[in-house]
């Protein structure tokens, strides 16, 4: 299964492993072309699929079968076909569809961004400033749930919860026990642990890491600090835990480390992930060894406090075809 | 009279009985089968029939069941699907209830033909009773020899067990089936892979219907091109409807597919007609998922011919003026009832049974349940019906399940046929409480909702 | 969420779990979490709710961790997270039944008993609650009694008062 797939998204084409999904070869060309994921997450097996945020019309099903897909699919978990063509953001129809994900996905979201420990990194912020309307038509009284603290270190607010399920694969892929899940059904349905117990094992963080929103935060940033207003270096120390290797980024306000997060890449995914002893535990700069600061892409507002030199995503660099087609970050990079 | 192929004995005394079935002809099917006939002469003969699915898909089953993949050494199974909610489908109750020989002759055919070990029947858990019926009914065949090692000397060995499920609509989807039949909550999978290629516990599965599995029966003793001859173009053979509603006489009835709609509804040998002496206002043809038509395009296709109980002709027309056969079940409105409460209270059952995995049908059911509801109570603006329709709008299509089209569907079709009721019910909030719209104009013909033409 | 409180620890009886083991016995040996709907409806029977010590039992029974018992628990609309009356009446709501007449019956069952949709009456006998789709249509309104799940079709206001009289005197 080694051969390779031509794809073309959006009118760029790729040639990607056999078995890629869409949204993974989306990632491989970059730039503005590739869908948001919500749910989906690489590292964790069976994820995505749920959020539906990243469906892209295939308007031609492989070289061997040219027919369309009838429906919009989720681009996450439909694995590319020779000749394959999809349309993303050149699609009104996709552009629409997802613009009702979106909507959709807020109506019973608090909007609670200026207390939210999660806002300036947040997916489902970014989306909804993306794609979202000035005002909601949802005029009912929204869904709310108790506050929760998990253990002592992650708090549980369901109410910004969007049931995306990584944390559960998290707890069932990283750590050893799982004793979170999601309860109930339909829009009743709640991340819980049913009888109040804690949520507690040696990679257990790791959920606040994978979490898109604000539903899952760190107990100990609550309300430290805004995100923009903290400096991110990327640190390592020598982890004894045999799964974590101490690559971790230290987020600072002025010489204080506030908090500790996993690396994450370019796709706001986590690069490793960390122990909770190098999350929770180690907040001086002398546990760690100092390396560089984080790169932030400069799309991000917390990229606002960042002096570093832009240069265009690696893959567009050598490329005129993708450089045409990712006119705007270009641009950005000969501007700034 | 027309043909009966599940229902001919089912006024005998006893026919739930092993002895009066076998009486009555009953486990030829499984005799033929096993010694005349291989497994893919089965498959082909099944093919050869026509046979649609039944659940609701009308999917054909001899080309499903062609799909299984059959790799050395993995088990294969068959999953009976008897997981029966959808609001308006009553009739694998009562062919259970009635005759559950049937059913169990059919799995014993097709799991035969499949090549299963093992198979299921996924009952839904509130038909506790008709689980005691097919647990004795197991029981008997399998003393008889008809299950379990070395049936009929063939060297064939079949398990049956019977599964119930816990209360979920949503199982009726035959991925979510599978998942609850594994131990777990009923999300529905996304696909691909299909069952046939990983289904129960990863292996090849097959999910049928139980009617689906009951009308294999006929099909062996008879021949597959036996069975084709009866019904009405690629609508082959004999279907359960389930009538409801506001009818003489509803009930289960096995009709020839091809039969008139207004036959169906009127005739004496079917539901009778309109209950209480009253006009028909609106039907649903096939299970509270699919389109509900005011009377005159339930009775007449848009070029003034008969409609006819068939998938092609009850889906004529497409959305615009047509609907679906669905998993048959017959819903029929009289005069005096209110499309916008039915509708609210549709939307309200899909809110209450989407599993709450995919964000359009968990957020979406419940807001559209909630603007009915505000709607029929008397709340509602001009604009709420056309939000109604933004919102279904993003349901349908963009889920993992047919669960969002379900839920979308009705919601539609009660706003593009009967628009002019929505908006009675906003321009006369009191009014509209303490009496109906009535039947308006259900004899004319209706003219396409302006929101319609958008699409 | 539940809080941590005091629930009876429970023991399964020899005979429930002879029946247990022989649910377990249909699936294949690595998959015996497939017994998980049918136990729990076992244990519905035995105590007539599923509380949280039984789920940890069945958990412990079935060597799954207790959050995934409590997810299919709390998914599926059958099991009774919290006492229920002897005779727990579930009512058809769906729009079928709704045509003939179902909101009469709970809004008759509702002053019959003396109680809401969801509480028991003050003898424990009864408690009802409307369900969505029995697919019983063509004989609605209907009911069923659990944990028998004894069904009954066409009701009236008149027969659904018969039966609860026969049933408080069934005792």
């Amino acid at each position: 299964m080694s051969e390779k797939v031509k794809v073309t998204i959006d009118g760029i084409t790729v040639e990607v492993d056999n078995g890629t999904t869409i949204l993974n070869a989306a990632r491989q060309i970059g730039g503005d072309i590739v869908p948001p994921a919500m749910c989906y997450y690489s590292k964790l097996q069976g994820s995505g699929g749920k959020c539906r945020t990243c469906i892209v019309k295939v308007t031609k099903g492989s070289e061997k079968d040219p027919r369309p897909m009838p429906k919009l699919v989720a681009s996450c978990r439909t694995t590319v076909m020779d000749g394959m063509e999809v349309l993303n953001i050149t699609s009104p129809e996709v552009l629409e569809a997802r613009a009702g994900v979106v909507e959709i996905l807020l109506i019973n979201h608090p909007l609670d961004c200026p207390v939210c420990d999660q806002a300036g990194e947040c997916d489902l912020q970014n989306l909804g400033y993306e794609h979202g309307l000035q005002k909601t038509r949802y005029e009912f009284e929204r869904r709310t749930f108790e506050r929760i603290d998990i253990g002592d270190k992650i708090q549980l607010h369901m109410n910004r919860c969007i049931l995306c399920y990584r944390c559960v694969f998290t707890a069932d892929q990283i750590t050893n026990k799982r004793v979170h899940g999601i309860l109930n059904r339909g829009d009743h349905s709640e991340i819980s642990t049913y009888i109040q117990q804690a949520v507690d094992n040696d990679f257990s963080g790791n959920v606040i890491d994978v979490c898109p929103v604000g539903a899952l935060t760190d107990r100990t940033f609550r309300f430290k600090n805004r995100v923009w207003f903290t400096k991110p270096v990327d640190a390592h120390r020598d982890c004894d835990h045999e799964k974590c290797n101490g690559k971790v980024t230290l987020w600072y306000k002025g010489a204080d480390v506030l908090r500790v997060t996993a690396r994450k890449d370019q796709f706001g995914e986590v690069e490793e992930f960390i122990c909770n002893t190098c999350r929770f535990d180690k907040k001086a700069t002398a546990d760690w060894v100092i390396e560089h600061p984080t790169h932030i892409d400069d799309t991000s507002v917390i990229a606002s406090n960042h002096y570093e030199t832009l240069k265009p995503l690696h893959v567009i660099q050598p490329n005129e075809a993708l450089q045409a087609a990712n006119e705007i970050e270009l641009h950005k990079t000969v501007k700034y | 009279m027309s043909r009966k192929l599940l229902l001919e004995h089912i006024n005998v005394p006893g026919i739930n009985t092993l002895e009066v079935y076998r009486q009555k002809g009953g486990y030829r099917a499984v005799e033929k089968a096993l010694k005349t006939l291989t497994p893919e002469e089965i498959v082909e003969e099944v093919k050869k029939s026509g046979l649609r699915g039944r659940g609701g898909a009308g999917f054909p089953t001899g080309m499903k069941w062609s799909f299984l993949a059959k790799p050395e050494g993995v088990a294969r199974y068959l999953v009976c699907n008897a997981d029966e909610s959808e609001p308006g489908t009553f009739k694998d109750r009562y062919l259970m209830t009635y005759i559950p020989h049937a059913l169990i002759e059919g799995m014993i055919v097709s799991s035969f033909a499949l090549g299963a070990k093992v198979s299921y029947i996924y009952v839904r858990g509130e038909m506790m009773p008709q689980i005691r019926i097919l647990e004795k009914a197991i029981a008997e065949a399998k003393a008889a020899g008809w299950l379990g090692k070395n049936i009929l000397g063939t060297g064939y060995d079949l398990e049956l067990y019977v599964q119930p499920g816990g209360g979920a609509y949503i199982c009726g989807e035959e991925t979510a089936l599978l998942e609850s039949l594994e131990g777990k909550r009923g999300n529905p999978r996304i696909k691909p892979p299909f069952p046939a290629i990983a289904g129960l516990y990863g292996c090849p599965t097959v999910v049928n219907n139980v009617e689906s599995i009951a009308a294999v029966v006929p099909i062996i003793n008879d021949g597959g091109d036996e069975y084709a001859k009866i019904g009405i173009g690629r609508s082959t053979g004999t279907k359960l409807i389930s009538a409801s509603g506001n009818l003489v006489k509803p009930g289960v009835y096995e009709i020839e597919l091809g039969l008139p709609v207004e036959e169906f509804i009127y005739s004496d040998e079917y539901c009778g007609g309109i209950a209480n002496g009253k006009r028909l206002k609106a039907t649903v043809a096939g299970g509270s998922s699919v389109p509900v038509l005011p009377a005159n395009l339930t009775l007449k296709l848009a070029n003034g011919e008969p409609r006819l109980m068939s998938y092609e002709s009850l889906s004529e027309g497409g959305f615009a003026t047509g609907t679906m056969l669905g998993s048959g079940g017959f819903i029929a409105f009289d005069e005096d009832q209110c499309i916008v409460r039915n509708t609210w209270n549709f939307s309200r059952f899909y809110h209450h049974e989407s599993c709450g995995q995919c964000s359009p049908c968990r957020e979406g059911t419940g807001w559209m349940e909630k603007v009915l509801h505000k709607i029929e109570h008397g709340h509602g603006t001009m604009e709420d019906v056309d939000l109604l329709w933004d919102i279904q709008r993003k349901i349908e299509g963009n889920t993992i399940c047919p669960l969002g089209d379900a839920a979308a569907w009705p919601v539609a079709s009660a706003i593009r046929h009967f628009r002019d009721e929505f908006e009675w019910h906003i321009k006369e909030p009191i009014k509209s409480q303490s009496q109906n719209y009535g039947i308006a104009n259900y004899a004319t013909p209706i003219e396409k909702a302006p929101v319609a033409e958008e699409k | 969420m539940l809080k941590v409180e005091e629930q009876t620890p429970v023991v399964f009886s020899s005979e429930l779990l002879a029946k247990f083991d022989d649910i377990k016995s249909r699936y294949p040996a690595d998959k015996s979490k497939s017994a998980l709907l049918p136990l729990l409806h076992l244990v519905q029977a035995e105590y007539l709710w599923v509380s949280t010590p039984a789920m940890d039992k069945v958990a412990e029974y079935l060597n799954i961790q207790p959050i995934e018992v409590y997810e299919v628990a709390t998914f599926y609309t059958m099991y009774f997270l919290k006492p229920q009356g002897k005779y727990a009446l579930e009512v058809c709501r769906t729009g079928p039944c709704c045509l003939v007449g179902a909101e009469k019956i709970l809004s008759h069952l509702e002053n019959k008993l003396g109680v809401k949709e969801g509480e028991v009456t003050a003898d424990g006998l009864f408690s009802f609650r409307g369900v969505e789709c029995l697919a019983a249509c063509g004989y609605g309104p209907v009911l069923q009694i659990s944990p028998e799940y004894t069904f009954y079709e066409n009701l009236t206001t008149e027969s659904v008062d018969k039966l609860i009289e026969d049933l408080k005197n069934k005792i």
